[in-house]
């Protein structure tokens, strides 16, 4: 969807799914603030969030996960490609994006030494072993939400998982689109003034 | 190249920009910028409000008659906070406006100082675009963005918070005004396609009906669209904020749409086969029900901002496009045609609303005055020439159902926010903005005390605004739905009010009271004869209801019309 355009909704669907909205922005304090207000004054909560610069100077982009029905998140879609700061917003549905997450676990190094349960599960789940200290064991682990549960779960029956953490989706589409030349287009498209012939 | 102070590139930057006046008010952490402007003022009017909200709605009703930027100067902390609701009025609204607001030192941000708010922060959902300049070099580019993104597009408010150590810093001066921002696109290319299938509608349809919505006037496409009515032959009805873009005397025009709007164009919007809404955003007080509205019809939406189409309600053409260069596109692709049976239906129900309401408050046998009296004697006395500015409540319905506009930007009311207060400064914008028009303001009983301390303003600079109190002693709108939907339970809506003309007395604004019928004219003419400012109050009976009425959340078929 570009940002210029009107997103047609072909149904009405009220029912909730889970979306991935990927947001290209100028890079400029506060616009975090403006996002969340257009989630928060719909009442809808996010259940991930990523910001980080990109590979070209001056862009930023959120990764944003919402649980939401079709008629609504279209219209958060519209509202945050309305805001001046906004380069392009992206609206994916499940299946339309590879995604990965990224989770750490912190082990005590001491159930390692108690047999090789624990490193099988590791290996078997395509964990790796970031760090080994003399206390404690860091085990990192990047997938879906599915797959880095699935690894906590196994390792928590060990009962000595110390810190868990996991990060907030990354998603690439699996559209053509080059971000780069998206934002060439932008530039080039004469939409600054009112041309009436 | 010689370095002048971030106040004095402020100033530089506003009369590049045109920028005649300024409604602002003063306080510590804006004291370099007013120190600067006092160097300008032969150049830059600046207009002492006495109150913030009342400067910043001085620079709404300034912007709204004129069309140009609004610009209003407050201080930091409370002087920004008490800009809030000014801003909020105007982004829905769609009002353009530049608000400069002072900030204290940047070293001292995020501490609690004194008078320090998070302005950027809090008025973040009620702006266009906001920004916090810290460096006096960023003054030039950023304040040209504002003033471009603020008028371009669908217009609004957009805030720019200063810091007093960028006020004093010195910069080397350079100006390019903005023509471009890589990541706002306000005019949308025109699909042509979404052009031929809207005329494919429009020439194929039996009861069509134009929605006139602000956008009208903001695109100052008044002339195309009446060239659009007249080719096509189809009726146009307004929206509260689309009054006066067309003469009420049209031979098209059938009326006022919504709540309290004319019997004729609620109804017909569930009879009608098209509905051609033009720069308007359907709002629930046009709609009501939007289940059941526009039942039997297409809608073409002709809408400059993308996240108004499909919003409320579902377009099946969608033309995203500034309202003038759609009806530029549209017209030659329109069958001449009329529609002489179709309006006559409108006008059928134009009589049986004056049999069943107007005709009975027009020609009522009670001495007491009533507020469609009022405004249908000032229609009459005016021609329909002046600028109305309404504030909020049943005289600001019976002014847009009762005063019959014939010129453009002539209805200056806060329709989106029904923000209190906003008529009497709102007025004296107004009055700057088109010095020539006559400015009347009605108000309420209510309304007036929100913002009455700017009868100051009007005094100190002679603005010739015409006041009228609409006085019932309740604040009438809520008392109706009281009535209507709360059984009479009165609750906090009756008003013990001061002596009016004595508080205009004091202010130095010549006055008057009326209470009975026989001396209204007579008041009303020497009010407008009189050729600076003016208050009348008007005692007016105190439990009148405002018909027709479609209840919140009902369908326009349901209007009530007692």
């Amino acid at each position: 969807m570009k940002k210029k355009g009107i997103y047609q909704f072909k149904s009405s669907k009220k029912e909730s799914k889970e979306y991935t909205l990927s947001v290209l922005t100028e890079n400029k304090a506060g616009l975090l603030n403006h996002l969340t207000i257009i989630f928060n004054r719909r009442k809808i909560n996010i259940d991930s969030l990523n910001v980080s610069t990109t590979e070209i100077k001056g862009v930023s982009r959120f990764t944003i996960v919402v649980q939401a029905n079709k008629e609504k998140i279209i219209k958060i879609l519209n509202q945050i490609n309305k805001l001046i700061d906004v380069l392009g917003a992206f609206l994916y549905e499940e299946g339309e994006t590879y995604y990965q997450e990224i989770a750490l676990y912190k082990l005590s190094t001491k159930i390692f030494l108690k047999g090789d349960n624990v490193e099988k599960i590791v290996r078997k789940n395509g964990a790796k072993i970031l760090i080994i200290e003399e206390d404690h064991t860091i085990i990192q682990k990047t997938g879906t939400k599915l797959e880095t549960q699935k690894l906590y779960n196994e390792l928590e029956k060990f009962g000595s998982i110390l810190e868990f953490v996991r990060s907030g989706r990354v998603a690439v589409s699996k559209s053509k689109r080059k971000t780069k030349n998206f934002i060439k287009e932008l530039e080039k498209i004469k939409s600054n003034k009112l041309n009436i012939k | 190249m010689k370095k002048i102070s971030g106040s004095d590139a402020i100033m530089q930057v506003l009369l590049n920009e045109g920028v005649q006046t300024i409604f602002g008010y003063p306080g510590g952490a804006i004291m370099p910028i007013y120190d600067a402007l006092y160097d300008y003022s032969d150049k830059l009017n600046h207009i002492l409000a006495r109150h913030e909200q009342g400067a910043i709605h001085a620079a709404q009703g300034y912007s709204r008659v004129s069309g140009k930027v609004g610009v209003c100067f407050a201080t930091s902390g409370p002087g920004a906070t008490n800009l809030i609701t000014g801003l909020a009025d105007a982004q829905i609204d769609s009002t353009p406006l530049v608000c400069i607001t002072g900030q204290v030192p940047s070293h001292l941000l995020g501490t609690d100082a004194f008078q320090e708010s998070d302005v950027i922060g809090i008025s973040m959902p009620v702006t266009k675009w906001n920004h916090q300049i810290t460096n006096a070099d960023e003054i030039p580019e950023i304040m040209s963005k504002a003033f471009y993104i603020a008028a371009s597009g669908r217009p609004g408010p957009v805030l720019i918070d200063i810091t007093k150590d960028a006020q004093f810093a010195k910069m080397k001066f350079t100006y390019k005004k903005c023509e471009k921002i890589r990541s706002y696109h306000p005019y949308p290319i025109l699909n042509k396609d979404s052009i031929k299938k809207a005329s494919d509608l429009i020439n194929n349809s039996k009861k069509p009906l134009i929605l006139v919505g602000q956008g009208v006037l903001l695109s100052n496409a008044e002339k195309e669209l009446i060239q659009f009515s007249e080719k096509s032959g189809i009726p146009m009805a307004s929206t509260l904020l689309g009054l006066s873009a067309i003469s009420c005397n049209h031979k098209n025009y059938v009326g006022y749409l919504g709540m309290h709007g004319n019997y004729g164009p609620n109804i017909k919007t569930n009879e009608a086969d098209l509905l051609i809404a033009i720069g308007m955003r359907f709002d629930d007080r046009v709609t009501g029900d939007t289940s059941r509205y526009g039942i039997n019809a297409k809608i073409i939406h002709i809408e400059i901002d993308p996240s108004e189409i499909n919003k409320i309600i579902k377009a099946d053409v969608a033309v995203n496009a500034d309202a003038k260069q759609a009806l530029i596109n549209l017209l030659p692709f329109i069958n001449k045609n009329e529609y002489k049976n179709w309006i006559n239906e409108f006008k059928k129900c134009d009589e049986i609303e004056f049999n069943k309401i107007i005709k009975k408050e027009l020609n009522h046998k009670s001495k007491k005055i009533k507020m469609t009296e009022v405004i249908h004697l000032i229609s009459e006395m005016t021609n329909g020439k002046s600028i109305i500015v309404t504030d909020v409540g049943q005289h600001q319905m019976i002014a847009s159902r009762y005063y019959k506009f014939t010129k453009p930007k002539s209805n200056i009311t806060s329709g989106g926010l029904g923000t209190m207060g906003f008529a009497l400064p709102a007025s004296m914008g107004a009055k700057l903005g088109q010095p020539k028009r006559e400015v009347i303001a009605i108000i309420g009983d209510g309304g007036i005390q929100m913002t009455i301390q700017e009868l100051a303003t009007i005094s100190q600079y002679n603005i010739g605004v015409k006041i009228i109190i609409l006085n019932n002693n309740f604040l009438g709108m809520v008392r109706q739905w009281q009535e209507l939907f709360f059984e009479n339970r009165y609750s906090f809506t009756e008003m013990k009010n001061p002596d009016f003309p004595k508080i205009a007395e004091g202010y130095g604004i010549k006055n008057n009271k009326v209470e009975n019928k026989s001396k209204l004219k007579k008041c009303i003419k020497e009010l407008l004869d009189y050729k600076n400012a003016y208050l009348l109050e008007i005692v007016v009976e105190k439990e009148e209801n405002v018909f027709p009425m479609v209840a919140s959340g009902d369908s326009v078929s349901n209007i009530r019309l007692e």
